[in-house]
């Protein structure tokens, strides 16, 4: 029996709202307690995508679980990637190369625009504005496109690596992304006139589940949400990593925090994240072997019989999928030092060294063996504030490694936020939260 | 009976007059192109679920386009994402509401083994609770993937022996 069912009043209705609803994701689950349309009170059940992402990362080597962070807030892998590297690097004390630090910056304010153009369009099409969901889904694609052409993936790219990213960019990756740029501006533009005076989404919207600052500061909101409630708190601007502090950018704020400021401030901090990008871009240091990247050399099968007689020299042409790795590449976008990084392959499959050197890193016991202790670092994620925490006994196993999900701080308000609101208005302040269950429930 | 083109049929051969076919042939037809689908998403996949659905790729080119959120009005149930243990009765529950005929698309490696959630949380592939139709490989499947399994159910649906025994009482 639950809580709800013990404490509701007799003369109530007591309704069940998902798990397996259109508006709830498929992953969490709401009792209410209805005085005719009115939420009297309510329960979130959360757990369905519980898939002991914590449990299996103490089984896996620090460069093995890297995939898994991938799934944690799926509509923007590359953050979730960014944090957990960055807690490793936080943790081996090293740090990523110029270059590669720029490419982690274009690389992140894509994902996080990305996530909020699929928060924004979940949330519009929950509440009927099928056009705007069409329109943000658009846009994602062209990003999308994108990450695919550097990473070689859509979604789960594991691209950044512990020490820098696994490639370079595409050579000729400026055509893609100014597409992309272009064609986010336009839906931009377009939904602002659709959406902003638009009366229906005003009336639905505005006013609905004010989350205010004490409030939101007492939960735990980070991100849109708690900067939708005035707040002016972004790890970019208050613990800056990376290149973030030499990048120019505001931090919108919203002044009521109800649902139409959260929706408000992802418009607003997807187009600051545009005009992130552009700067990164142009202050982008080149790449030292620029010539190399399209340089043609000799196929691996020769190289590695050419390699029995002598030691190789020429360079070898690496399979597509290995693209933007290759050995003269890797200095700009990996940081030294063959503990931290996987060795090129060209030295893997050419020399003894190199091959020994491979064996060293993913053989079980050595690898990646950061020293005794603990770390947390966070980074500004989609939804706010993502963090790891990372308990290290000093083998190349995580003892314990923790995940602070900002969109589980942000649903725990849910109850609280709905309370006293029409049944229909359940559904934009869901939607305005970003639940992302892979996030939630871990 | 091959391949036929209905109206061309009709037009040239008929002329107005009878069509002969096999009722488990034109009801295949029927169905194959009129899915109403369950999209019951609950994690990764259902992000290129969407792109699958919206204009870019845009599965209702295949007549699958219509969702509906109650089971008893859908043919197919796309099960896409991981099914953990807490949800499994969930699923289960969502399948026995359907009506007959209907079919079901794992979407997904989670859906269809557990994918690399191999531990005690996950249940290991969704053939374990219900039966499944179409397995879409990928982690998660590309939108081309899903439209491909779209028309691998499409190809069975026409080619299984279609359940019209209702029009025989005993």
């Amino acid at each position: 029996m639950n809580r709800i069912q013990k404490e509701a009043r007799k003369e109530s209705l007591l309704i069940n709202m998902g798990p397996s609803h259109p508006a709830m994701h498929g992953t969490i689950r709401i009792m209410l307690e209805l005085d005719g349309e009115v939420v009297k009170n309510s329960e979130v059940e959360v757990g369905y995508l519980h898939r002991g992402f914590e449990k299996t990362c103490e089984h896996k080597t620090y460069f093995n679980l890297l995939p898994y962070t991938d799934r944690l807030n799926y509509v923007s892998p590359l953050i979730n990637n960014l944090a957990y590297v960055m807690t490793m690097e936080k943790m081996l004390e090293i740090e990523a190369p110029e270059r590669a630090q720029y490419i982690r910056v274009i690389m992140s304010e894509f994902s996080r625009i990305s996530d909020h153009l699929t928060a924004l369009a979940a949330m519009t099409m929950e509440c009927g504005a099928f056009t705007v969901f069409l329109y943000y889904i658009q846009a994602r694609e062209e990003i999308w496109n994108f990450i695919e052409q550097t990473t070689g993936a859509r979604m789960t790219t594991s691209y950044i690596r512990i020490g820098g990213v696994r490639a370079d960019l595409h050579p000729d990756f400026k055509g893609l992304m100014d597409k992309a740029i272009k064609v986010t501006r336009r839906v931009l533009k377009d939904v602002k006139g659709l959406l902003n005076k638009n009366k229906i989404w005003i009336d639905r919207t505005r006013d609905v589940a004010v989350a205010n600052p004490e409030m939101a500061v007492n939960y735990g909101f980070t991100g849109p949400c708690l900067r939708a409630s005035g707040v002016s708190y972004d790890v970019r601007k208050a613990h800056p990593y990376l290149v973030y502090d030499q990048l120019e950018f505001e931090v919108p704020l919203g002044d009521k925090g109800d649902n139409f400021d959260r929706y408000m401030v992802r418009m607003k901090e997807m187009e600051q994240s545009l005009k992130i990008i552009e700067q990164a871009v142009e202050k982008m240091p080149a790449s030292s072997s620029r010539a190399g990247l399209m340089a043609k050399g000799i196929e691996p099968d020769e190289a590695i019989k050419a390699s029995r007689t002598k030691k190789a020299e020429e360079r070898v042409n690496l399979s597509p999928n290995l693209q933007g790795s290759e050995k003269d590449v890797r200095p700009d976008i990996l940081v030294k030092g063959k503990k931290y990084t996987v060795p090129p392959k060209e030295d893997t499959y050419t020399n003894i060294e190199g091959l020994i050197n491979h064996f060293k890193f993913f053989m079980s016991g050595h690898g990646i063996r950061p020293p005794k202790g603990d770390v947390y670092f966070s980074v500004e994620g989609g939804n706010g504030e993502l963090g790891f925490y990372i308990v290290s006994d000093g083998t190349d196993k995580p003892y314990r490694l923790h995940l602070r999900a900002p969109c589980f701080h942000i649903v725990s308000a849910l109850e609280e936020m709905i309370k006293g609101h029409y049944i229909a208005d359940i559904i934009p302040t869901f939607g305005s939260t970003n639940m992302i269950g892979g996030e939630l429930d871990r | 009976m091959g391949k036929i083109k209905p109206r061309a049929y009709y037009r040239e051969t008929l002329n107005g007059g009878f069509i002969a076919t096999k009722i488990n042939y034109m009801l295949g037809w029927g169905r194959k192109y009129s899915l109403f689908h369950y999209p019951f998403i609950t994690a990764c996949c259902g992000m290129e679920y969407m792109s699958a659905a919206c204009a870019h790729w845009d599965f209702d080119r295949f007549g699958v386009g219509m969702t509906t959120f109650s089971p008893r009005q859908a043919d197919m149930l796309f099960v896409v994402g991981t099914i953990s243990q807490k949800e499994a009765p969930v699923l289960k529950t969502v399948y026995e509401q359907m009506c007959e005929p209907n079919w079901v698309i794992a979407c997904g490696a989670c859906a269809v083994s557990g994918g690399i959630y191999d531990n005690y949380a996950v249940v290991q592939g969704i053939d374990k609770i219900i039966p499944v139709d179409v397995f879409i490989p990928g982690c998660p499947p590309r939108p081309e993937t899903i439209l491909n399994a779209i028309e691998k159910l499409q190809d069975k649906i026409q080619h299984q022996k279609q359940d019209w025994k209702w029009k025989i009482k005993k």
